[in-house]
């Protein structure tokens, strides 16, 4: 019996180790200082939710994405604003890099009447939808359909927008991957697939819940590019993600890009010391080293950037959230009526 | 008045809506060149182009999937899904993505989307390919569903359901396909969530959906002869439900007896039996009475499938029974 080999593409992207710049093209400083102040946001704001969520002070559950901020980031950089994603369950992230306001955000997260979902989302619902946020998810894979949907509705209003869905490694696995991967290629749509592989879907790692490295090599399957990039490294992902874009605009169909990296924190707030139940001190620590944020403050020092400038920035934005949450806290909760709103047009 | 089959008539509202509006078009499985599997789509694209009439894989969770989407974007897509049974596999994205991103979004996101699914059994195709689903999405809030039972209805429920900024539910029924009624001329809508009453009668009423409504009908015409005068209601839409029409009807007949062809146990007809109790107990002179499909999925013999649902002669003995009471 003959044999056919297919050829499986492995990670084609450079992937730079430590702190040296990503790529040789030249950024406005600028650009790479708006990236930090947005990873910075993330950061921050993600850092307050967990000191609440010690003290037992926010409702319900958050996923929080500490350590993978460049994704996002890197990624909503490549957009318009007029274009749209897909966010999922861990998706504050998604969010900020989009351009939402921590205000309403974490007004929002305190389940009040001035959230961006008048309080009836929460954190796995969070979005800004006048930045083109069609919601974020908290079924994992759903959005891929849904961005597969979005990107033929804009084919159909014979626009130029894209779509960018975020989702994990382990969403990888829902029968929704296939099918929108499937749709997606075959009708040539203007979506961009951003897999933040973290390695771990809640507590299993990547090993034994999948029987490949790189989730990028699926893309074979869809003839489409796939591309695996370091994701810590943001302006790895905007080179990657802006390629991708400029293929989805002139119609020549959808890309998957993984992006490695990590989540610093438990599955959720509640899986204690940062899942350490299913993952070693050595790995958490070793991740936490190679942080995307420290290291765009290398990108940016080396640059010309000054070290007082990035303190400040900094202070500016714990500030910021510092505001966010009393805002939150002073807006009033929803009436009882809004629960019966919205349930219909 | 001109007579249409149903199957034309729903090929009509897809025409005038995608006449009318260039947002909308229909996906679904062989919906092209095939014409759909049960020929409802024939010809739309030779009217409308690929671009509007639109093959997917077979992919039921990408097409409900990618209808959110593309509702979400400004598209009023129509979603085909081939037999209802097929609706299991694109179940999140019409519970959990459909019904909720208006709500969860606080009100700023819409899904005027139409899913179509054929229910019912009669094809003699078995467990798979035969069971009616409603009550399971009529169960949902931020979905509607309607059901068509004659071809009239049938092309003003789904024009309406076109023009809705809500996911609807559209359910048609494969044995109806090939049934022709009258349809009024020119543009008319029907309105979702209005029952309609089929024939006024005053010793008892008969409420069912789809094809139990044609079968009611026949029972009644039975009962003619014997002097037993039949109401008999076509829920129409199941969700929202038009409450007043039933409640007005059994106001004056006095006596209730629901129709369904989906299994008794759970299904929609129960909320129809709780609602009367709730609202119009001592209205009844008797006990609310349902009649429907046997507890068991579907057999592939057809006496076997035959025995399983109600006909006009079961409807009609059962009314019997129920006015001696």
């Amino acid at each position: 019996m003959p044999t056919t080999e297919v050829s499986i593409p492995t990670s084609n992207a450079t992937q730079s180790k430590g702190a040296e710049p990503s790529s040789q093209q030249p950024y406005a400083l600028d650009f790479l200082l708006k990236m930090y102040n947005q990873m910075l946001h993330i950061r921050l704001f993600e850092e307050k939710l967990v000191e609440m969520f010690a003290r037992g002070t926010m409702p319900g559950l958050a996923h929080l994405s500490i350590g993978e901020e460049a994704v996002p980031v890197g990624s909503c950089n490549a957009l318009r604003n007029d274009d749209y994603i897909t966010s999922n369950h861990r998706g504050h992230g998604h969010c900020i890099a989009k351009g939402a306001s921590v205000d309403r955000m974490m007004a929002e997260l305190f389940g009040k009447e001035t959230g961006y979902c008048g309080g009836k989302g929460g954190s796995m619902h969070i979005a800004d939808f006048e930045k083109g946020i069609l919601g974020a998810n908290g079924i994992v894979g759903a959005g891929m359909p849904i961005a597969a949907g979005a990107g033929l509705g804009i084919t159909l209003k014979g626009l130029d927008q894209v779509v960018c869905c975020f989702f994990g490694d382990a969403a990888s696995n829902q029968g929704s991957f296939h099918e929108a991967f499937n749709l997606a290629s075959v009708w040539k749509l203007p979506v961009i697939f951003i897999c933040e592989n973290n390695l771990y879907g809640i507590s299993v790692p990547q090993s034994k819940h999948q029987a490949i490295k790189d989730v990028a090599v699926r893309a074979v399957s869809y003839n489409m590019p796939g591309k695996v990039v370091d994701g810590n490294d943001v302006l790895a992902v905007f080179e990657a993600v802006k390629q991708a874009v400029e293929l989805a605009r002139k119609r020549g169909g959808p890309s998957l890009i993984e992006c490695k990296t990590y989540r610093w924190r438990g599955h959720h707030e509640g899986d204690p010391n940062r899942g350490a139940k299913y993952r070693s001190a050595e790995e958490i620590a070793a991740w936490m080293a190679k942080c995307p944020i420290k290291r765009m403050e290398g990108v940016l020092l080396a640059q010309g950037a000054d070290s007082k400038r990035l303190d400040e920035m900094r202070e500016g934005i714990r500030q910021e959230i510092e505001d966010a949450v009393k805002y939150a806290e002073k807006s009033p909760l929803p009436p009882i009526s809004a629960a019966l709103e919205h349930v219909y047009v | 008045m001109r007579e249409l089959t149903y199957r034309v008539a729903i090929r009509e509202a897809l025409q005038e809506e995608m006449r009318r509006d260039p947002t909308v078009f229909v996906l679904g499985e062989d919906v092209g060149k095939f014409g759909g599997c049960m020929g409802v789509t024939t010809g739309l694209l030779d009217e409308f182009g690929e671009d509007r009439v639109r093959d997917t894989p077979i992919s039921e969770a990408a097409i409900a999937g990618a209808a959110v989407g593309a509702a979400m974007v400004g598209t009023r897509p129509v979603a085909e899904i081939m037999y209802m049974d097929f609706i299991t596999i694109a179940m999140d994205q019409i519970v959990n993505q459909a019904a909720k991103m208006h709500y969860m979004s606080g009100g700023k996101l819409k899904v005027p989307m139409v899913l179509r699914a054929p229910h019912g059994t009669g094809r003699r195709s078995a467990a798979q390919h035969s069971q009616c689903f409603e009550a399971w999405l009529a169960h949902v809030p931020g979905l509607k569903v309607v059901i068509l039972a004659d071809p009239a209805n049938a092309k003003g429920l789904l024009k309406s359901a076109i023009r809705d900024d809500n996911p609807v539910i559209v359910i048609e029924h494969k044995m109806l396909y090939n049934d022709s009624g009258p349809v009024p001329d020119g543009e008319y809508l029907i309105p979702i969530g209005k029952a309609e009453v089929k024939k006024s009668g005053q010793d008892i009423t008969v409420v069912a959906t789809s094809i139990m409504v044609k079968k009611s009908l026949e029972a009644a015409q039975k009962l003619q002869n014997d002097g037993i005068d039949v109401e008999v209601i076509d829920l129409r839409s199941l969700r929202p439900l038009d409450t007043d029409t039933l409640l007005a009807s059994i106001a004056k007949t006095n006596r209730l007896l629901i129709v369904q062809e989906a299994p008794v146990f759970g299904g929609f007809g129960a909320e129809i039996a709780a609602m009367v109790a709730e609202n119009g107990l001592y209205d009844l002179d008797c006990p609310i009475a349902r009649l429907g499909g046997w507890e068991a999925p579907m057999p592939f013999s057809p006496s076997l499938e035959d025995a399983m649902v109600p006909n006009a002669d079961r409807i009609a003995e059962k009314i019997r029974t129920l006015v001696k009471m």
